[in-house]
């Protein structure tokens, strides 16, 4: 279990990392805190020529709140940001849902960028995203743009991003006023891959769940204030939908089961807190 | 003088640990850190990605020629310098170090690579390339049992290598007498109590001796060391094996590095170099070892009070996919005491061991006790459950009464201490087991799910050497020879300063074994603890040992301290013999204490220890006559009480048996099926205790292991064959999060068997806490039969029956359900249809253009025309970063043009293997064409064993992406562009569009 040569860069600036980014194309790879990287290395599932180190770029380590976004430099450490003073009222869910993680000691490392970028299918930090319709802002030698967390995710593993671009934040909404939010994630033990995570947003007149790790992207659905028997029936045709795979940790049925129960449980929880 | 230490010394008391210190401030010298000879060549070996395969040809030229290869070993060399090793039965099944025409397990080592680093050594891994035709696998007892099934080892015709049928007593007359007839059929996953440090060998072959030496962590049972001898073609004294003094832990696990001494011991001689191997964590989790798995039918008759009159058993362990040293030893560990805890007077049982495509098993915590009372006491459950009783008074009415010890046991056993009845009293009362009812049925009055379960088992410990014969019949015993005993030496010896230095033939893996002996060797002498050195690591050429030598069986505490504090009072003796004449009194009345040698009446008369140490070493010539120095005593000691199998097939597995009986709450989730383990008490009768603080960490430990083989872990296969557990972010051992503090208990019954009246006291609870939880959740569901691991899902299936529709009107993709509880385990299937911008005949000239069809493959790079229709292609298929170039077979058969055609592909990369085949259909749709398609494919090698929960949404993704292309090529939109528009964010969210 060791990596396959690679040469190692660790730039200063930005401009060095996204020069070479280009440079390196396809076979060049990003790498933060590496907690999902150096095990992909290591295994040698993952083998690039070249292997970009994100982390003495100071631009990729700040937090802004500004416009009703709270933006998060692609370097800033999942711990770094949880452990912000404000985090619970500026983004509640991200404050419920980071402890859910990984480890803490994984938490030191791995970062928010890294998280949203490798998109695995039941992480937390994309989930987040898609539940508070945030963005994620990608840069290239060539330009910036900003895509929806919606339009970002594809597949397992899989973004929007080119292959020349460097995740530089990440944007989530800031808490909406008469919104209250709720997370629930099972995973078989502490710190492990959620085997479903949801998250529920309920403003007056809108209910929106998100879930991850039961489709191959975190996904959200809106709904009206459903109540009862007519929650139920969404919840089950959001499930049906969603589909999900069997692995050997769980069935499709099972995570269904858990997109209807839990779900209706985070929407609840949610509730209870909009109207105490 | 007496023959057990005075209750003053150590012995008995919780002394703290004296190994600690070296293993928390990171001074311990693990094999890993042992420095290597100079030109050790570092070893990376090739695994079979298939479960079941012919080895066509490996070509090794391409890794030959990376810089820094030394040497690629396959087969031919291990063919050249070994034999296969011995199998326990009698049956023609060639078991090599390297495959050598056939890999029947995924893992299976295949190649060496030797290299000046381990890096560069893998760097030449992915450059070997194996050519194999894939068998069909046999992954399930049901597919072992079939007669049309693919044999694993051609000569021996069937899966099925051996089976014994054994009766005891009229069983016959029991069942037809009894009241009640009472049955389980259970399985037991294949688990393993994963060590922290995985295996390590440093091998080199002295050419001018004609012998090996190898350091390697490997722990015994040294019964498998003549096994590693033959196959290497030396006698075993040109074997010569090292341990390093520290170990990351065992638990048995540490056997299974023997086929790896042979290969590394090959690799060392056919280099003329040193070689060093280190497993690394995917390879231990896939190919090191396993418990066995075991399906077991039991039917008891029970008298209507629930006594059980006799008990029928059929028992079916799958040991992998070669009979692997020690096995079948899992299955008859525990022959003498397939009756539990319980007098039940009859007994009779079918014993059949069956091969599967899996990783060969071995030594593991527990080792045949968590399969054989997973069965047992799910059967006790049941029996209070069909006859109305409570499961309490079940097992009380069975248990062997005090008076009845020593108890034979229907098959031979011999139970040789303990008051059953006594430990269950105290352990319901002082584990508050009302309490818990209350609790229990409060719980239930809210409608929560919470159940009780309890589990009472003997504990072997000492294995006799003989139990593994049972396999055999007498006829065959006689001609083999009798094997019994358990012999234990250990040797204690004085320096000239006084100091004492105690060695074993134990392989300590963490236990506490230098805190125990200093313990027992200080009481001996009268010495501080700080005076006694124990010499942890270990020398086949220079240490004292049998082959029953080793770290197994809990046979450290009964049998290896018991013979340590004989060898060290043996010593002592001589020691006085030597002193009496100087201080003029008789040996007898010399006391050692105090770390001074004086007579009983008279303390000042007195010498001190280290002048009588030294007067071995300095002045033997100043000897009483006819007296040799006090220098050095080893003792081999076996226990009296055990003899080989009888004509009968009678055997006391065991030279003696603790007693646990455990009880415990849980509640399980309405909606998640996740169990919570909200009390668990266990009271262990482990005979005379010698640190309490060992004997609670053991038990914390065995514990934990249980947990995880109750809730959490299991080496999951895909019925192809495929590995699934890989990491250990697949196989789950549970963490300080996940195991909850047990409430121990314990009553001291000295066993009448060892020196010091200890007994085996680590592995109990790996024994009896998987089924106790069993029973709880059962208990807590009304369900009859549960299936470990107990997992949410599989709960939670119990739970909620049903699933609610698919809604009318619902455009997700159906897929096919998994069967119950073996998700994964399937191949990967699917289907989806596309609308594609061309008429059927356009699509189907692009399809049939090998230009089209290169540009059509996702990363192809070369596709060549080798026959009609069939093409060897380059393709780099992955998903996100995540990529392996593979050498791929493509063909398009059952050509219907242009309505159908099946597009199948077959191919491997370093990563493994995948295969798969999709048939496509072309519909006329309007101006365009309607493409459907339904796939298989299977995945097996490195990337389904670490990747599973992607695996399906991965094809997914790839076959998606032939299909964007599709479109693409017949005149559609760019399939997937920079920023998706909406429709395809819409159907995609629709399920629609991978």
């Amino acid at each position: 279990m060791k990596p396959a040569p690679f040469d190692y860069l660790r730039p200063a600036t930005v401009a060095d990392a996204l020069a070479a980014l280009a440079a390196g194309g396809d076979d060049a790879r990003l790498i933060a805190g590496g907690q999902s990287l150096m095990p992909m290395l290591n295994m040698r599932l993952v083998t690039p020529r070249t292997l970009i180190d994100l982390s003495a770029l100071p631009e990729l380590r700040r937090v802004e709140v500004a416009d009703g976004w709270l933006t998060v430099g692609a370097a800033v450490t999942q711990n770094e940001l949880l452990a912000r003073p404000t985090l619970a009222t500026e983004a509640p869910l991200l404050a419920a849902a980071l402890p859910w993680v990984g480890h803490f000691q994984t938490r030191n490392r791995g970062t928010v960028g890294g998280s949203v970028a490798h998109a695995d299918p039941s992480a937390e930090i994309p989930l987040c995203l898609v539940a508070l319709e945030g963005e994620v802002v990608l840069r290239s030698a060539r330009k910036r743009r900003t895509v929806p967390a919606s339009g970002f995710f594809i597949g397992p593993l899989t973004t929007a991003r080119a292959a020349d671009e460097i995740v530089e934040a990440v944007r989530f909404r800031l808490r909406k006023p008469g919104a209250a939010y709720g997370f629930r994630e099972m995973g078989m033990r502490h710190g492990d891959f959620a085997i479903t995570a949801l998250a529920a947003t309920v403003e007056a007149d809108r209910i929106r769940l998100s879930v991850g790790g039961v489709a191959d992207r975190p996904t959200a659905r809106d709904w009206p204030r459903l109540e009862g028997a007519a929650l139920d029936e969404a919840l089950n045709a959001f499930a049906w939908d969603l589909g999900g795979d069997d692995d050997q940790h769980a069935t499709a049925t099972y995570r269904r089961t858990l997109v209807r129960r839990l779900g209706r449980a985070v929407i609840e929880d949610a509730q209870t807190e909009l109207t105490p | 003088m007496t023959a057990i230490p005075t209750q003053h010394g150590y012995v008995g008391r919780p002394v703290p640990r004296v190994e600690d210190a070296a293993l928390l401030t990171g001074s311990a010298r693990y094999a890993d850190d042992l420095p290597v000879k100079p030109g050790t060549l570092h070893a990376a070996i090739l695994r079979s990605p298939h479960a079941h395969a012919e080895l066509l040809g490996i070509d090794t030229a391409a890794a030959r020629t990376v810089p820094g290869v030394a040497a690629v070993i396959t087969g031919e060399e291990a063919k050249r310098f070994s034999s296969p090793f011995l199998v326990g039965v009698k049956a023609p099944m060639e078991h090599w170090c390297l495959a050598v025409d056939r890999v029947r397990y995924v893992g299976e080592p295949v190649a060496v690579v030797l290299a000046d680093s381990r890096y560069v050594a893998e760097d030449a891994l992915d450059r070997i390339g194996a050519r194999y035709r894939p068998l069909p696998p046999v992954m399930t007892f049901d597919q072992a049992f079939d007669a049309a099934s693919e044999p694993l080892h051609p000569a021996l015709g069937s899966n099925l290598v051996n089976r014994r049928d054994f009766t005891y007593g009229d069983v016959d007359g029991a069942f037809a007498a009894a009241n009640w007839r009472v049955s389980v059929e259970v399985e037991f996953p294949r688990n393993s109590c994963t060590p922290m440090e995985c295996f390590v060998v440093l091998a080199d072959f002295d050419a001018a001796e004609g012998g090996y030496e190898v350091l390697s962590n490997f722990s015994g049972p040294f019964a498998v060391h003549p096994v590693m001898a033959r196959a290497l073609k030396v006698p075993g004294s040109k074997l010569r094996l090292k341990s390093p003094p520290h170990s990351g832990g065992s638990f048995g696990n540490k056997q299974a590095v023997f086929p790896y001494i042979v290969l590394m011991g090959v690799c060392a001689r056919a280099t003329g170099r040193p070689v060093k191997w280190v497993e690394d964590r995917l390879e231990h989790l896939m190919a090191a070892t396993s418990a066995t798995a075991r399906r077991m039918a039991l039917e008891a008759a029970v008298a209507a009070d629930g006594r059980v009159l006799a008990l029928r058993m059929e028992q079916t362990e799958d040991c992998g996919a070669y009979l692997r040293a020690p096995e079948p030893a899992s299955l008859y560990r525990n022959h003498g005491n397939l009756t539990g805890a319980y007098d039940i007077p009859t007994l009779s049982v079918v014993n059949r061991i069956v091969l599967t495509n899996k990783t060969p098993t071995g030594l593991n915590r527990g080792f045949g006790g968590g399969q054989l009372y997973y069965g047992l006491e799910r059967l006790m459950h049941r029996v209070a459950v069909e006859l109305g009783l409570d499961p309490l008074d079940v097992i009380r009415r069975n248990l062997v009464p005090a008076a009845a010890m020593p108890h034979a046991t229907a098959s031979g056993g011999s139970l040789d201490s303990g008051d059953f009845h006594a430990c269950l009293e105290e352990a319901v009362e002082r584990g508050d087991l009302e309490g818990l009812k209350a609790k229990r049925d409060a719980a239930r009055a809210e409608g929560r799910l919470y159940g009780i379960g309890y589990a009472a088992v003997v504990e072997p410990s000492v294995s006799n050497m003989g139990y593994i014969t049972t396999v055999l019949t007498a006829e065959e015993r006689r001609k083999a020879g009798p094997k019994n005993g358990a012999q234990a030496s250990a040797t204690v010896a004085v320096d000239p300063t006084g100091g004492v230095s105690v060695s074993v033939e134990s392989v300590p893996q963490g236990q506490g074994h230098r805190t125990v002996l200093a313990q027992v060797a200080a009481d001996v002498f009268g010495l501080p603890m700080e005076q006694i050195t124990v010499v942890t690591d270990f020398d086949t050429a220079k240490d004292a040992w049998s082959i029953a030598a080793g770290n197994y069986s809990s046979r450290f505490a009964g049998a290896v301290a018991g013979t340590a504090h004989l060898a060290a009072t043996r010593l002592r003796d001589r020691m006085a013999r030597l002193a009496a004449p100087q201080l003029n009194v008789a040996a007898e009345e010399l006391v050692f204490a105090g770390g001074k040698v004086f007579a009983a009446g008279n303390p000042d008369n007195a010498l001190s220890f280290s002048r009588v140490a030294a007067a071995g070493h300095w002045s033997p010539g100043t000897l009483p006559d006819g007296q040799e120095a006090a220098l050095r005593e080893t003792v081999f000691w076996t226990p009296e009480p055990l003899k080989a199998p009888t004509d009968a097939d009678h055997i006391n597995s065991s030279a003696c048996y603790g007693f646990i009986i455990d009880f415990c709450g849980v509640e399980v989730d309405r909606d998640t099926g996740r169990v919570r383990i909200d009390r668990y008490v266990t009271m262990h009768d482990a005979g005379r205790i010698l640190n309490p603080l060992l004997a609670e960490g053991q038990i914390q430990g065995g514990f934990a292991h249980a947990v995880g083989a109750a809730l959490y872990e299991e080496y999951a296969y895909g019925d192809d064959g495929r590995f699934l557990s890989g990491t250990f972010a697949d196989y789950l051992v549970p963490t300080a999060c996940e195991v909850p503090v047990p409430v121990i208990l314990h009553r001291e019954s000295p066993s009448p068997v060892t020196p010091l009246g200890a007994k085996g006291v680590g592995e109990g609870n790996c024994m009896s806490t998987p089924v106790c939880l069993a029973n709880a959740v059962a208990d807590a569901l009304g369900v009859e039969t549960v299936t470990l691991p107990l997992t949410p899902h599989r709960v939670a299936a119990l739970i909620h029956g049903e699933e609610p529709p698919r809604p009318a009107g619902s455009t997700a993709p159906a897929r096919p359900a998994a069967a119950t509880g073996k998700p994964g385990g399937r191949g990967l299937t699917g289907e989806g249809s596309r609308a594609v911008p061309a008429t059927p005949e356009q699509v189907w000239a692009i399809l049939l253009d090998p230009k089209e069809l290169a540009a059509l493959l996702p990363g192809c790079e070369a596709l060549d025309l080798v026959g009609p229709n069939a093409y060897r292609a380059e393709v780099v298929v992955g998903v996100g970063p995540v990529r392996g170039r593979y050498v791929a077979e493509v063909a398009l058969s059952d050509l219907d043009p242009p309505n159908s055609l099946t597009l199948s592909g077959s191919g491997s990369s370093a990563l493994g293997t995948g295969r798969g085949s999709g048939h496509v259909t072309l519909e006329r749709h309007g101006d365009g064409t309607l493409v459907t398609y339904r796939y298989t494919a299977e995945v097996g090698g490195k990337v389904a064993a670490v990747g599973g929960r992607m695996l399906d949404s991965a094809a997914r993704l790839i076959i998606g992406q032939f299909f964007d292309k599709l479109i693409a090529r017949a005149g559609g939109p760019e399939a997937v562009p920079e920023r998706p528009s909406l429709l395809a964010r819409l159907l995609r969210l629709l399920g629609i569009r991978p």
